[in-house]
């Protein structure tokens, strides 16, 4: 038999909340949403009651201090939210508790919100609900200015709902995004669950994050996860950290694209790999991506290209300068090209959509053509986030992953998306200009690779119409990498070569 | 058709109702006598619809429909000057700047 005094979660079914949430909110208890001004309070409390409608036919009751229900049922409809067509139903009730100022009303003597406490107990058997949504506490707080009696009667209104079984989110304000938890003390009648939204501004973006700051004799995951409000659906939440390392290692290989790159890395990339290209501008990170497209296709796998850099015209015309048809493999079906700029939406914006394109498309490798080119969307922590979000989840599909990061500098030097991703790259290859004797060479090396032996020679490389082309390792150069290329005499090449030559 | 028309709302049969109930009975006697007039006390226990329909909230509550304009008034009603100060009977005070 199950312990009866556990708490039990009810599944919120908010896309990535339940993740977050270690199963849902505590089933019949009240959750205390604090959230400074514009930080989608009033969107979850909507969403918490259409989810429940719509994945398990629960209804629910929304208790609206501040907006009227007629702007509750117009401002929720961009999210797909039919709330009227509820309410016909029977799933959705009302109580509308908004101020009217068509009356004055004066206080005179002693009072109580029984009328309110009456009014919810109809909806909630009206409907039958199982799910109740209060918004929001502090316009209840201006409109009975006697504080104290409204806090003894909102401890009475928490009592009745867990009474009534209801699992309840109750929203209130905060001044600071980071101080006091809410306003008017609310806190402490309903102080057992707190969930905290925030809508930060880093760096001149704004960066909305969720906060369960606690449950109470339940699990759930610590620290804010990013989440982004989308049309049509409302808000996604991006359980980030919370994703587990489940994956599984793969020792398949695979091919790069290109036989010599496949030789350097010991037979190809591993399956399930997360592979970065770094390099400055023009040392062939697009080329490398396009033959890596290239390879996959002509093994009939599914390939999948995003680009922030270039056009799709741009892109097509390249990889024909390289002996790559995109347009046959697009045709063939083995190939979807997506294009976007990186300004268009903020980074929890592009992540979803990359992931919904990914889960739809399934290809069996991703090529992303730059990451660097997001990373001026973003703060570096959002950023960050956004890398690891994106990498766990292409790992997760089991599949290869190849991201290209721009150096700033470019001879040698190391670009910020490198510092964020090597560490959950399993294989780094550089890509650098070498100056030889009054002329621009290329060269390139394969850094890392996990589980694998490989190439450790820094090899040159030259590009035609056919593509890339690995030659010889550079002799008598040392200092390639670091940006300070410089010829070694062959006295003190033999000098080096004795120095490890009893390995 | 009577010169005053009143509506009280009460949450069940509390002290508070009772006290409320009994403090407009005695203010009705004094203010209106001689007059017509027609009280209407409603529990919002049993019609819930109709306190969803006027929006409710703080019982108890007093609302004066005739003479207009309508007026509502919040609590146990035991200062009746204050309440007839809050249903425009009396002459609002002159406001200090």
């Amino acid at each position: 038999m199950a312990n009866i005094t556990s708490i039990t979660k009810l599944p919120s079914h908010i896309p990535g909340f339940d993740h977050v949430a270690d199963g849902g909110l505590p089933l019949g208890r009240t959750t205390l949403v604090c959230g400074s001004a514009g930080s989608a309070k009033t969107i979850l409390a909507a969403q918490f009651l259409a989810e429940g409608i719509r994945h398990g036919g629960e209804s629910g009751v929304f208790v609206t201090f501040e907006e009227s229900a007629e702007d509750v049922r117009v401002n929720m409809s961009g999210f797909g939210w039919d709330i009227a067509a509820w309410e016909a139903q029977g799933l959705w009730a009302f109580v509308d508790a908004s101020p009217d100022p068509a009356y004055e009303t004066v206080i005179v003597g002693d009072y109580d919100l029984g009328a309110l406490l009456a009014r919810i107990e109809h909806a909630v058997s009206q409907v039958g609900a199982h799910r109740l949504s209060m918004d929001s506490l502090g316009a209840i707080f201006t409109q009975f200015t006697d504080s104290a009696t409204v806090r003894r009667e909102m401890f009475r209104i928490a009592t009745a709902l867990k009474r009534l079984g209801l699992t309840a989110l109750l929203t209130a304000e905060r001044t600071a995004e980071y101080g006091e938890i809410a306003r008017y003390g609310v806190e402490e009648f309903v102080a057992d669950n707190v969930i905290i939204l925030r809508n930060v501004l880093e760096g001149e973006k704004r960066r909305r994050t969720l906060e369960i700051l606690k449950f109470r004799g339940t699990p759930h995951h610590k620290g804010e996860y990013p989440f982004a409000i989308l049309n049509g659906e409302g808000m996604v939440v991006i359980p980030l950290s919370a994703i587990e390392l489940k994956q599984r290692s793969s020792n398949v290989r695979i091919t790069s694209g290109s036989i010599d790159m496949d030789a350097m890395c010991g037979g190809g990339f591993f399956r399930d790999s997360i592979i970065l290209v770094s390099g400055a501008t023009g040392t062939g990170k697009t080329l490398m991506a396009t033959e890596f497209m290239a390879g996959g296709a002509k093994l009939d796998e599914r390939c999948l290209l995003f680009a922030f850099e270039e056009s799709r015209e741009q892109l097509f015309r390249n990889a024909t300068g390289w002996g790559v048809d995109y347009e046959r493999m697009e045709q063939e079906g083995k190939l979807k090209v997506v294009c976007a700029y990186p300004e268009t939406d903020g980074l929890e914006d592009h992540l979803i959509r990359m992931k919904r394109i990914i889960e739809s498309y399934a290809p069996q490798r991703v090529a992303v053509d730059s990451l660097s080119a997001l990373e001026r969307v973003s703060g570096p922590r959002g950023f960050r986030e956004f890398v690891i979000g994106l990498t766990s989840f292409i790992k997760h599909q089991e599949v290869a992953g190849l991201f290209t990061a721009t150096t700033p500098n470019l001879l040698g030097g190391e670009s910020a998306t490198e510092a964020h991703i090597s560490t959950i790259t399993d294989l780094i290859i550089l890509l650098r200009y070498v100056e030889m004797y009054g002329e621009m060479r290329r060269g390139i090396t394969v850094l890392k690779m996990r589980g694998s032996r490989h190439d450790k020679d820094i090899r040159e490389f030259t590009i035609d119409a056919h593509g890339m082309h690995i030659g010889k390792p550079f002799r008598e150069v040392t200092g390639i990498l670091a940006g300070s290329p410089r010829h070694a005499s062959g006295g003190e090449i033999e000098v080096i070569r004795h120095l490890f030559s009893n390995e | 058709m009577s010169e005053y028309r009143l509506r009280l709302y009460v949450v069940g049969q509390t002290p508070r109702a009772e006290r409320a109930i009994a403090n407009l009975r005695e203010l009705c006697e004094k203010e209106f006598d001689g007059r017509s007039y027609e009280v209407e006390v409603i529990d919002v226990l049993e019609n819930p619809q109709i306190a969803e329909k006027e929006k409710i909230l703080a019982t108890p509550m007093l609302v004066m429909f005739l003479p207009p304009p309508m007026r509502r008034v919040i609590g146990d009603l035991s200062d009746s000057e204050k309440v007839l100060l809050g249903l425009g009977l009396r002459p609002s005070p002159p406001r200090e700047s």
